[in-house]
């Protein structure tokens, strides 16, 4: 090297400068040390952090031979799906985990989007687990996610104005006329999946099923017309909301939170929620049962949830489903339930007195999942919600007679994949 | 003489090629591949089951209500809106043509809703209008819940239509404005015409082939509407356009054979509003010519 005099503190600056630029570029990519294989996992932005701290115990407990990134999704369950499957469909390589709502499992099963889970894995991930859960995640015989939280949803009604909780909708229905107008019950009547929830529960209590067990359209005459009975008879009821053909589940949860209402059809979510919001109501807020259709046979309620399904383009398949098992493990679950309010799947964790704390209701939540329905466990999934939901809203003009047939026509042409929607 | 011309029309031509080879690469193969996925039945969810149905997809398309339907709110859509911009428009440009000092600043402050990406308009625009954080409520002390009803709806999703792109024909029509010669509108004064007269029998036909190339392309752009529908009400209230209908069918659903079909549908009613504008109206896209 040649330093002129004039040129010395410039050739300081520029060895300094080449100094940092190497040493910056060695600190960031060690040339020798083998790299941490870094795992993706898509799932939604969960709020209080929960599945982020999960993520950092399992890569942590693993001794480094992973790391585990969230790749946070929309909270809404259809944007979720648009963002993955266009994805998936391109094969993308970056999904490791997805955390897939329980209506994915068939679709992105038979599209070939995620890896069966077999093996050692396969039983740690559904030892324990609760068997709607279980059953959730398996299309075809094969399990195609570990399950990981799950939901379902309850009757919520104020204990100052009803004494003992109705057992049946027309007895509900009854209950909240008498109350004139405080009797209103909360429900989801807008047109979108809750709607379809809706109806899946109410089918399944009456003793129907919108699919045969070979996967064709079944919808038996006389469940599903008691189902359009009851939908219909709540929404040209009083006790019907105004607002009931454009509610969702946060609409209903606002409108009891104002107190008028007395009841409400609504997932675990609405008691933290009025008890930060509304302490007045929540100190008068009770939980039953969903009603039944008949005295004879208790509800059957759609389960809902998000189970670990591993992208089928994954670099590392083997670490993903190792981390996945892990963040679906119950120590993680216990976490999900006590700060994210997300009930688990682990059936012994409903014991858990953390988990209690946290609800309250376990019992009836675990008895109520045990009984849970699945939705259409088919690969156009989507379709047939959108074919329910279209012929059944509003609820107000639904014919119980004449849309039997209606309603076979469309979840029919849906599952052929024919005709728009 | 013979072999120049021959040699100039090559060059013309040579000198054409790039352009010509990009439209083929950017916008004529994605169209015939459409067109060629429109005749399977084809869902990437079941990708073995690709099978070839011809023209079916289009016959399930054209039978279906939901197509009918989506169709008459696009034309609701399209037609209320160009119609209002049109004559807003007209009114800007003449402020910005007769604006003596300023100019400049008027035309680059008329411009700014232009500017603004359309889906930060679509949401400020949602805003403004729902009854627990929007304004316009308040405003005119309206208990409303404008986006839950069909027209009410509409009526939000055109006004922003027209806040966001009267600008672009006002500028088109300014652009035609400076056409019209002063000399004219001197002598039409002269010989005793009023306003309202020299504006309907000089300005307007003088005009004439500015405005029909506005509203050629803003009837396109209308009708092609996806993101204000998309953000505001994502098609419920019975708001569906035709490009939400197929967005549903083609990102949704995956269905690549059906959603392919709306898309060349929409395609070829695009081409038939240009058809009908240029024969019909005769719209020329030069507007030299069109002054002759």
């Amino acid at each position: 090297m040649r330093h002129t005099d004039k040129a010395t503190g410039l050739g300081v600056a520029w060895h300094l400068a080449i100094a940092v630029v190497v040493h910056v570029a060695t600190g960031c990519v060690p040339a020798e040390a083998p790299a941490v294989p870094t795992l993706r996992w898509y799932v939604f932005d969960e709020p209080s952090g929960a599945f982020a701290e999960a993520a950092r115990r399992c890569a942590q407990a693993s001794g480094d031979a992973y790391r585990l990134e969230i790749a946070p999704l929309p909270t809404d369950a259809d944007q979720q799906r648009e963002q993955l499957v266009r994805r998936l469909a391109a094969r993308d390589r970056d999904i490791d985990i997805i955390g897939m709502d329980v209506i994915w499992t068939a679709e992105f099963a038979e599209a070939g989007w995620v890896l069966p889970w077999e093996g050692a894995v396969a039983t740690q991930a559904t030892a324990g687990r609760i068997s709607a859960t279980v059953d959730s995640a398996i299309y075809q015989g094969r399990l195609w996610a570990a399950p990981f939280t799950t939901n379902t949803q309850l009757l919520w009604y104020r204990t100052d104005r009803v004494e003992t909780p109705p057992k049946t909708w027309a007895e509900m229905i009854a209950m909240a006329e008498a109350l004139g107008e405080r009797g209103m019950i909360q429900a989801q009547g807008e047109r979108y999946e809750g709607l379809t929830v809706f109806f899946t529960s109410l089918l399944a209590s009456a003793g129907g099923a919108v699919l045969s067990p070979k996967g064709q359209v079944s919808l038996q005459e006389g469940p599903t017309r008691d189902a359009l009975q009851i939908m219909k008879r709540l929404a040209v009821s009083s006790a019907a909301g105004p607002a009931l053909s454009t509610a969702r589940e946060d609409q209903a949860r606002l409108g009891f939170e104002t107190g008028i209402p007395s009841f409400m059809i609504n997932y675990t979510f609405v008691w933290p929620s009025a008890h930060k919001n509304a302490p007045k109501v929540a100190a008068h807020m009770g939980w039953s049962r969903w009603p039944a259709v008949s005295e004879d046979h208790p509800s059957r309620v759609t389960i809902g949830g998000i189970n670990l399904g591993i992208g089928a383009h994954s670099r590392y398949p083997d670490l993903a489903f190792q981390a996945a098992a892990c963040v679906a493990s119950a120590d993680n679950q216990r976490l999900a339930a006590r700060l994210g309010g997300l009930p688990p799947t682990v059936e012994a964790l409903y014991d858990d007195p953390g988990v209690r704390r946290t609800f309250p209701f376990a019992d009836l939540l675990r008895a109520t999942l045990k009984d849970a329905v699945q939705r259409a466990q088919t690969p156009v999934y989507n379709d047939i919600s959108l074919a329910i939901s279209r012929t059944l809203h509003p609820m107000k003009d639904i014919e119980p007679t004449t849309d039997v047939n209606a309603l076979r026509e469309a979840v029919g042409r849906a599952l052929r994949s024919e005709g728009l929607l | 003489m013979k072999s120049t011309m021959r040699s100039q029309y090559r060059l013309g031509w040579l000198l054409c090629a790039p352009a010509v080879l990009t439209m083929i690469v950017v916008t004529g193969y994605p169209i015939a591949y459409s067109f060629w996925l429109s005749l399977f039945r084809y869902d990437l969810r079941f990708p073995q089951e690709r099978t070839f149905v011809g023209l079916a997809n289009y016959a399930s398309v054209l039978t279906s209500e939901v197509w009918w339907r989506s169709m008459a709110n696009t034309l609701v859509i399209t037609i209320g809106s160009v119609v209002v911009e049109l004559v807003l428009g007209f009114a800007l440009a003449l402020v910005m043509h007769r604006a003596i000092f300023g100019r400049r600043t008027v035309r680059s402050a008329v411009l700014v809703p232009y500017g603004i990406i359309t889906v930060v308009a679509a949401l400020a625009w949602k805003f403004a209008f729902d009854p627990t954080t929007g304004f316009v409520n308040a405003l005119l002390g309206l208990d409303q819940a404008w986006l839950t009803e069909r027209w009410s709806a509409f009526f939000v999703i055109i006004a922003t239509e027209i806040w966001k792109t009267t600008p672009f024909m006002a500028l088109l029509l300014l652009a035609g404005l400076t056409l019209v010669p002063d000399d004219l509108l001197r002598a039409a004064r002269v010989d005793g015409a009023s306003a309202p007269q020299r504006f309907f029998k000089v300005t307007l036909p003088l005009m004439k082939p500015a405005v029909l190339v506005a509203l050629l392309f803003r009837t396109l752009d209308a009708f092609r509407i996806f993101d204000t529908v998309f953000v505001q009400t994502r098609g419920a209230q019975d708001t569906e356009t035709v490009s939400v209908v197929g967005y549903n069918t083609l990102v949704v659903r995956l269905n690549l054979g059906l959603g392919s079909a709306v898309s060349v549908l929409i395609f070829l009613s695009v081409v038939l509003i240009a058809v009908v504008f240029v024969k019909g109206f005769g719209t020329s896209l030069d507007e030299e010519q069109g002054e002759s």
